[in-house]
């Protein structure tokens, strides 16, 4: 099987971890993933101001990118991607008038964009396409004696018209999780924000939101978070560096992208875990439970 | 907070804007407070979300404009799940943030990031950050 991928700008460079270790894993699955040609910012933000139609045009180009590959269908890892991608589409799906100024606008299109294409993310597809038992059987190194807290954040599960699990108690990567063999912990702030952006000019936020978030999911008994959104991780990640100076209780937990564990699970080599990229190491974790 | 309360300044432009631009019918709030009590922002805010929504149901541009509340919003739609009215509170901020943008009043002033502060980060957070506090 083959799907048409749009990867976004930070699967590129500091997420790369993310996006070796799902493209590992698909391959594992008997899925190759065909990156647009051409693809170019999603916006990172759908445009919430009623009359901004301007800003969906980043988005909609991507899905005639997809047209193009003769694909009907786009799947997104990042979150703010998804997102923004599938926003975009429905909001223009459900407005003729502003879908025909859009298309006007990127008049030297050859394709024109007519909604005729879907947005989705590969959670969405392991859930509904691959399915978790079949999953299951397909894992080669179980992922024992793990326990995992999975962090929702904002943007896989609202607004409800785009989310795909439930927006106060989300469990499809806790499921996940499970189906891979490890032990998923739950937790009260699984989707409470990071301050997303907040983190460029107002760093303490993210390092306040990162305590009460990673502490929660520690007091439950986490070893690792995971999550699906590179500036998520980010901000649980790196910003960590921060939180330990404005909190001396504050301990260190690695986070990792739900790709990294599904990736081990089902064989990856560790090169395609780009463990080099985080900033609290999640080797030593890792390498105690023989996981690498 | 004494607040003068008159049909000239419900009926201003600038609340209209604010709806016209959120496509939502701020009238229809009647202050439960849902929004505030699910707002993980609410520590850094000098007004709450309930009380933005309030502020502009009275027409009260410049408090509205002045706040801090307003760029300390990460737009999680925490609020707007939790209404049970339906009133998409981020979007309403979101205007607000707008007619400041509009007027070339940036928030984040990009040229004084220091190179350290703009190399640190990932992409997806300039990139949405420059989107949602500079024009």
């Amino acid at each position: 099987m083959k799907l048409s991928y749009f990867p976004g700008c930070t699967l590129k460079n500091h997420a790369k971890n993310f996006e070796d270790s799902a493209i590992c894993a698909l391959d594992k699955l008997g899925v190759e993933v065909q990156e647009l040609h051409r693809w170019n910012c999603c916006g990172t933000v759908f445009s919430f101001a009623t009359d901004d139609l301007i800003h969906h045009v980043a988005p909609i180009r991507n899905l005639i990118r997809v047209k193009e590959q003769e694909s009907d269908r786009v799947m997104t890892l990042c979150a703010m991607c998804y997102n923004t991608l599938k926003r975009a589409n429905e909001r223009l799906k459900n407005d003729p008038e502003s879908l025909e100024r859009i298309n006007d606008f990127m008049y030297k299109e050859e394709v024109k964009y007519e909604g005729d294409v879907s947005v989705f993310h590969l959670l969405e597809f392991l859930k509904e396409e691959i399915k978790f038992e079949n999953l299951a059987n397909k894992v080669v190194k179980p992922i024992k004696n793990l326990k995992v807290a999975s962090y929702y954040g904002c943007l896989l599960v609202r607004p409800k018209e785009i989310g795909f699990d439930d927006m106060e108690n989300p469990v499809i990567l806790d499921n996940l999780m499970e189906a891979l063999g490890a032990d998923p912990i739950d937790f009260p702030y699984k989707t409470e924000c990071c301050a997303a952006y907040q983190t460029v000019d107002k760093p303490q936020i993210v390092a306040d939101r990162t305590y009460h978030i990673l502490t929660s999911a520690q007091e439950q008994g986490a070893e690792v978070v995971v999550v699906s959104c590179p500036l998520c991780a980010f901000n649980l990640d790196t910003r960590q560096k921060e939180t330990v100076k404005k909190y001396p209780d504050f301990k260190n937990i690695p986070i990792l992208y739900f790709t990294q564990i599904l990736a081990i699970a089902l064989g990856c080599p560790e090169e395609s875990l780009r463990l080099d990229l985080h900033y609290i190491d999640p080797k030593p974790i890792l390498k105690e439970k023989q996981l690498i | 907070m004494r607040v003068n309360i008159s049909k000239k300044r419900i009926r201003a432009p600038f609340i209209q804007k604010v709806e016209e631009l959120s496509g939502q019918n701020l009238m229809v709030c009647y202050q439960c407070g849902k929004c505030s009590a699910g707002c993980p922002a609410v520590e850094e805010m000098d007004i709450l979300p309930n009380m933005i929504i309030r502020f502009a149901q009275l027409g009260l541009k410049e408090e509205l404009l002045k706040s801090n509340a307003i760029w300390v919003c990460a737009s999680c739609l925490t609020c707007n799940s939790r209404c049970p009215k339906g009133i998409n509170i981020a979007e309403v901020i979101e205007a607000i943030r707008q007619i400041l943008l509009r007027k070339r009043e940036d928030h984040v002033k990009v040229e004084k990031l220091t190179d350290k502060e703009k190399g640190d980060v990932p992409p997806i957070a300039l990139i949405s950050n420059f989107r949602k506090f500079t024009s």
